[in-house]
């Protein structure tokens, strides 16, 4: 591994000058309080200009990104993200703003947010929307409040939760941080909703149902009209985690099938940059009658101007510093806009064909985690495979050597030794061959017991990590008083 | 993945071996095969009583972290004290060294409801 910029770190050969302690900062020094004031300089490392962009340069060439090769990873949607959209949100009028700007000097900014959530709204069919949360279970947790604040309005505060058993895990991490209880369904055999079993659990002291649709094994749910108004007749309210949308671009529209409430992870259908924690986005759209608990304020059009809405006073409150993570939300509509709503259809209709395109080309020898046509994402089982003696985490490793991410593994859960593989809709077909190739190279690999499966992988530059030492010794953070001491943790 | 003919099981991948009132416990080789290398286990203490089915404790292995079920209801008699300061039994020698708790029976009757060797075997067969 290379040094870190620290251990790079040159006393006097930094290319900057730094204010000191005791100096006046241009005046500001007397107005802030002594405990907020540095007394010495902050220990930043030290090196000329040149030598910092070759360290930030060749670190992106070890990192694994979707502008390097294919990113495969399911449920995260790591499809290109147009250059056009960060040209964009470096425009002046957007970097320079302040949150605090007056309303009459802020009218692209405001405009932007209001089209934005307008443009949501169509595409999810609902009629409001927040912009603040800044992650999908951000959200997810945003909802949760909302849906007790719409029970307790109604004098009825309610207990639990249902989700099914291939949720993402965030929705029972949500659920438990809002203080609800997590009742897990069970899947039918066919990998979608049982109408049984959520029948039985469904009663007075249900708040909410959270499903993913399509599911996480990629299946659109058949019974979700049906299964949205058991639930309505519970007296709760539907929850649509969004992971999925990209799959339903321009041909459902979630609103429209009886969803109370989504949320949106732009970071992912909208193509906002993301791996590696973000900054993503995660906006809520709302049914009407949810409208009142929305977090604020809220970006509206006045006239023929825009500006701000104090919130409800029913709102849960703001769940974020001012609107969200602005830059973000800036990309996610210049994509919108430049695609309209014939291209975002398209998007989905590529994202599927893609996706059966690569099932059709291995389902031979990979095992389908369930049968039937998925839509933009397929899971595979590592099973045929598992009794050559080599897991889903073999042929995961392996397939870094070729150069491509890894797809998601062990998840969803229902599914043994579980490869999840989504190619996104920007992929061309020269590329999904080129996967195909490696992963029925790979299967040959297991027939034949070929060791580099075992070392794998064998061309990174960070070789088979100790899975256990990674836990159990995590070295979290670099201290300058333990520089180049192994054993430290944090 | 070795299926011991002297052993009872449970879907979820727990043995049970069948003593005088009472029953010790442990999981699967398939089990511990599945999760991967265990690296910390959180065990309830003796005297707790839980029903059959109720999470009886958390195993954490570096791929995913599982729930221990009750294969039966009962009070916790005795706990293996050697598992928190190594987890990694549980994979090396999970019918042995391995075995988490021992469980005095509140309803007996509910032994007859656990798996034969036979039905286990079939039941791993992904």
């Amino acid at each position: 591994m290379p040094e870190l910029i620290f251990e790079k770190s040159r006393p006097g050969a930094g290319s900057f000058t730094m204010a000191t302690g005791g100096q006046d900062f241009g005046g500001l020094a007397p107005r802030c309080p002594s405990t907020l004031l540095r007394e010495k300089a902050p220990a930043l490392p030290e090196l000329p200009e040149g030598e910092v962009v070759r360290h930030y340069v060749g670190l992106s060439t070890l990192n694994h990104h979707v502008d390097k090769d294919f990113y495969p990873l399911g449920s995260c949607t790591m499809k290109y993200n147009p250059k056009i959209n960060d040209a964009l949100a470096l425009l002046p009028g957007f970097t320079a703003l302040h949150p605090e700007q007056p309303e009459a000097e802020a009218q692209g900014a405001l405009r932007l947010l209001v089209e934005l959530g307008e443009g949501l709204c169509e595409v999810s069919g609902m009629d409001a929307v927040t912009l603040q949360p800044v992650a999908g279970a951000h959200g997810e947790l945003t909802a949760l409040f909302m849906i007790r604040a719409y029970h307790e309005a109604r004098g009825h505060a309610r207990r639990k939760v249902v989700i099914p058993d291939s949720a993402h895990g965030t929705n029972p991490a949500s659920i438990t941080m809002a203080g609800y209880e997590v009742v897990q369904v069970k899947s039918a055999p066919d990998g979608c909703m049982d109408l049984e079993a959520l029948k039985a659990v469904l009663d007075e002291d249900t708040a909410a149902f959270m499903i993913t649709n399509p599911n996480t094994v990629g299946i659109f749910e058949r019974h979700i009209v049906e299964i949205i108004q058991l639930v309505h007749e519970a007296g709760a309210l539907c929850y649509m985690d969004g992971a999925n949308l990209n799959a339903l671009l321009g041909i459902v529209r979630p609103g429209d099938l009886g969803f109370d409430i989504m949320h949106i992870n732009l970071h992912k259908t909208f193509s906002v940059p993301h791996g590696g924690g973000g900054p993503g986005a995660g906006p809520l759209v709302v049914k009407e009658r949810m409208a009142p608990y929305l977090p604020g304020p809220l970006p509206v059009r006045k006239g023929d101007a825009f500006g701000w809405q104090d919130a409800h006073p029913q709102s849960i409150g703001q769940v974020h510093a001012y609107f969200g993570n602005f830059g973000a939300l800036v990309r996610a509509h210049a994509y919108l806009r430049r695609l309209g709503a014939q291209g975002l259809r398209r998007v989905a209709e590529n994202a599927i064909i893609n996706a059966n395109y690569v099932r059709a080309a291995l389902q031979d020898i990979y095992r389908l985690g369930f049968a039937g046509t998925p839509l933009h994402e397929v899971v595979f089982s590592a099973a045929n495979q598992k009794k050559l003696g080599f897991k889903a985490s073999h042929i995961a490793k392996r397939l870094l050597d070729f150069g491509m991410h890894a797809p998601t593994t062990y998840f969803p859960l229902i599914v043994p030794e579980a490869l999840m593989v989504e190619p996104t809709e920007t992929e061309n077909r020269a590329t999904l061959d080129r996967f195909i190739a490696a992963m029925r190279q790979i299967h040959q690999e297991c027939v034949e017991g070929n060791p580099l499966l075992e070392s794998a992988p064998n061309l990174t530059p960070v070789r088979k990590l100790d899975d256990v030492r990674a836990v159990k010794q995590p070295r979290l953070r670099w201290r300058p008083e333990a520089a180049g001491d192994a054993s430290h943790t944090a | 993945m070795s299926v011991p003919g002297n052993l009872l099981y449970t879907e979820e991948h727990e043995w049970v071996l069948v003593e005088e009132g009472t029953v010790l416990v442990g999981i699967t080789d398939h089990a511990q095969g599945e999760l991967g290398d265990i690296v910390d286990v959180q065990l309830f203490e003796v005297g707790v009583e839980f029903q059959k089915g109720q999470s009886i404790g958390t195993i954490d292995a570096v791929k995913a972290t599982a729930d221990l079920y009750a294969p039966v209801s009962g009070v916790i008699q005795e706990v293996n004290s050697d598992l928190p300061d190594g987890p990694d039994t549980l994979n090396q020698d999970p019918y042995g060294r391995g075995w988490i708790y021992r469980i005095r029976l509140t309803d007996p009757a509910e032994i007859d409801e656990l798996m034969s060797p036979e039905d286990y075997e079939e039941h791993i067969d992904i």
